[in-house]
């Protein structure tokens, strides 16, 4: 379970302070698969980055599974972050390596053996549908090859939670279905807890089973996805799933 | 012909040897530069306010070494260390003597460059490492150092032809080289055909060093399709 208490998260600039996150709570249940929603810069890749500590919040806590890792530093802080796999916008994959190399990283990282690191890369290539592929290197694969690898990657060290960041923005919709189905997919075989940033509702109605709807910082409306789109409460929230009705397009 | 094989009779051992000083010269004083240029240019990119281990006042003193490093004409600069050269070395003369200015010389441009090539490191693939559990030594060596090869390839061949132009002036002092050949027989005895042999070697070399880097930077440059 991963709880979020009361974060907020406040940017000095030069242009003076910049409060991204506003006293936010919110709890993730295990095998959720979690949307955070919102249109851009409303906070939602703030709010996700919080959860393995690439920001670090101004005031408030970040309790997983009933320990408070806010000030977690140094080797903590590393062992934490393997058990929580990440997935990019634009895949972040190493140019220079090969797909094997990428899935390997994170195991090379924990200093996992390297005859059980390469197996369980390669099953992971499988996995995610590759096989045959882990000699070539990022440039040569398509966009929904990359995320793939990403995907692959971020399991490698068997997390307990992946966090997607925005995963599928940069893939067309044919392939974003394909994306999300192997994200579903995992979760349902390996229990991954997955939180999935999007600014698009249809990404979200097609697998979340909850969702929290960010504005401005702030939690707007949160709940079961089928509640949230049967009977929006917010006029954000409205303003989201009416951009998406068939025919509105 | 009998003027080029007389040429070649007069001045082909003096012209092998000067290839081979220049050679030896510009690669050792190059292997050297990277030695220390390096590691000042990681440590000068890691600490810099943006950086992964930001230390304002390391970065600081780095950079004034850096540029005043870099900010010393080369001709002044083999002059003035003459007397840590021989500390070092035992002498200022000869391609010894030479390798020692020409190393100080050079590993203020290294480091920049290498600043320069890691800077050019997307930031997301650091954030990914990061997320990943990586420690700072693993993100220079896993990431850093390895995306930024091809980068690094290119700044070899910038510091190399930097440090050919600078073995010519090193010519002055007593070095050895085609510069010096160029300068003692091309310049004080005005003696052009020799002149132009020096030229056109000088030419070769450099177009020949670059070139390779140039296709070898392509070659291993994962990015690019082949």
């Amino acid at each position: 379970m991963i709880e979020i208490k009361n974060v907020s998260k406040v940017y000095e600039t030069k242009e003076g302070t910049y409060q991204a996150l506003k006293d936010l709570s919110l709890t993730i249940n295990d095998g959720d698969i979690f949307g955070v929603i919102g249109s851009s810069g409303a906070g939602k890749s703030t709010l996700v980055r919080h959860i393995n500590l690439l920001e670090r919040p101004t005031s408030g806590q970040i309790v997983i599974d009933g320990v408070d890792v806010t000030n977690y530093e140094g080797k903590e802080l590393r062992d934490l972050r393997t058990k929580i796999g990440m997935i990019f916008q634009n895949f972040s994959l190493f140019q220079q390596s090969t797909v094997l190399k990428n899935v390997l990283f994170p195991l090379e990282v924990r200093k996992a053996e390297k005859t059980e690191a390469k197996k369980k890369a390669l099953e992971l290539i499988k996995l995610v549908g590759l096989e045959g592929m882990e000699n070539r290197y990022p440039s040569q694969l398509s966009g929904g090859q990359q995320q793939r690898v990403a995907i692959a990657r971020a399991l490698a060290t068997d997390p307990e939670i992946m966090l997607c960041d925005e995963a599928t923005s940069a893939l067309d919709s044919k392939t974003t279905v394909q994306i999300l189905d192997l994200l579903s997919d995992i979760n349902m075989r390996l229990g991954v807890t997955m939180i999935l940033i999007t600014h698009s509702m249809e990404v979200a109605q097609h697998i979340c089973n909850r969702i929290a709807v960010v504005n401005k910082g702030e939690i707007v409306e949160e709940g079961a996805t089928e509640d949230i789109f049967a009977n929006p409460q917010h006029p954000v929230t409205r303003e989201l799933i009416s951009h998406h009705q068939p025919g509105r397009n | 012909m009998d003027y080029i094989s007389s040429f070649i009779a007069s001045y082909g051992d003096l012209f092998a040897q000067g290839i081979v000083d220049t050679l030896v010269m510009t690669f050792g004083s190059c292997l050297f530069a990277y030695v220390i240029g390096l590691p000042l240019g990681v440590a000068f990119a890691l600490t810099t306010p943006t950086g992964l281990h930001p230390m304002k006042v390391l970065n600081t003193v780095l950079g004034w070494i850096i540029n005043i490093g870099r900010s010393i004409p080369f001709v002044i600069l083999m002059v003035a260390i003459i007397p840590f050269t021989r500390l070092l070395v035992g002498t200022s003369l000869g391609v010894t003597g030479a390798i020692v200015p020409l190393t100080v010389a050079a590993a203020p441009f290294v480091a920049r460059i290498v600043e320069q090539s890691l800077a050019e490191v997307d930031g997301s693939l650091i954030e990914a490492a990061q997320a990943f559990g990586a420690t700072n030594v693993e993100i220079v060596t896993k990431v850093m150092l390895r995306e930024s090869v091809p980068s690094l390839i290119r700044g070899v061949a910038i510091t190399w032809v930097s440090l050919f132009g600078y073995v010519a002036m090193a010519g002055c002092i007593g070095a050895g080289g085609v510069g010096d050949i160029a300068l003692r027989y091309g310049y004080q005895r005005w003696m052009a055909d020799v002149m132009l042999v020096a030229v056109v070697i000088c030419v070769i070399l450099v177009q020949l060093f670059q070139s390779f880097c140039d296709w070898l930077a392509v070659k291993v440059d994962k990015r690019i399709r082949n």
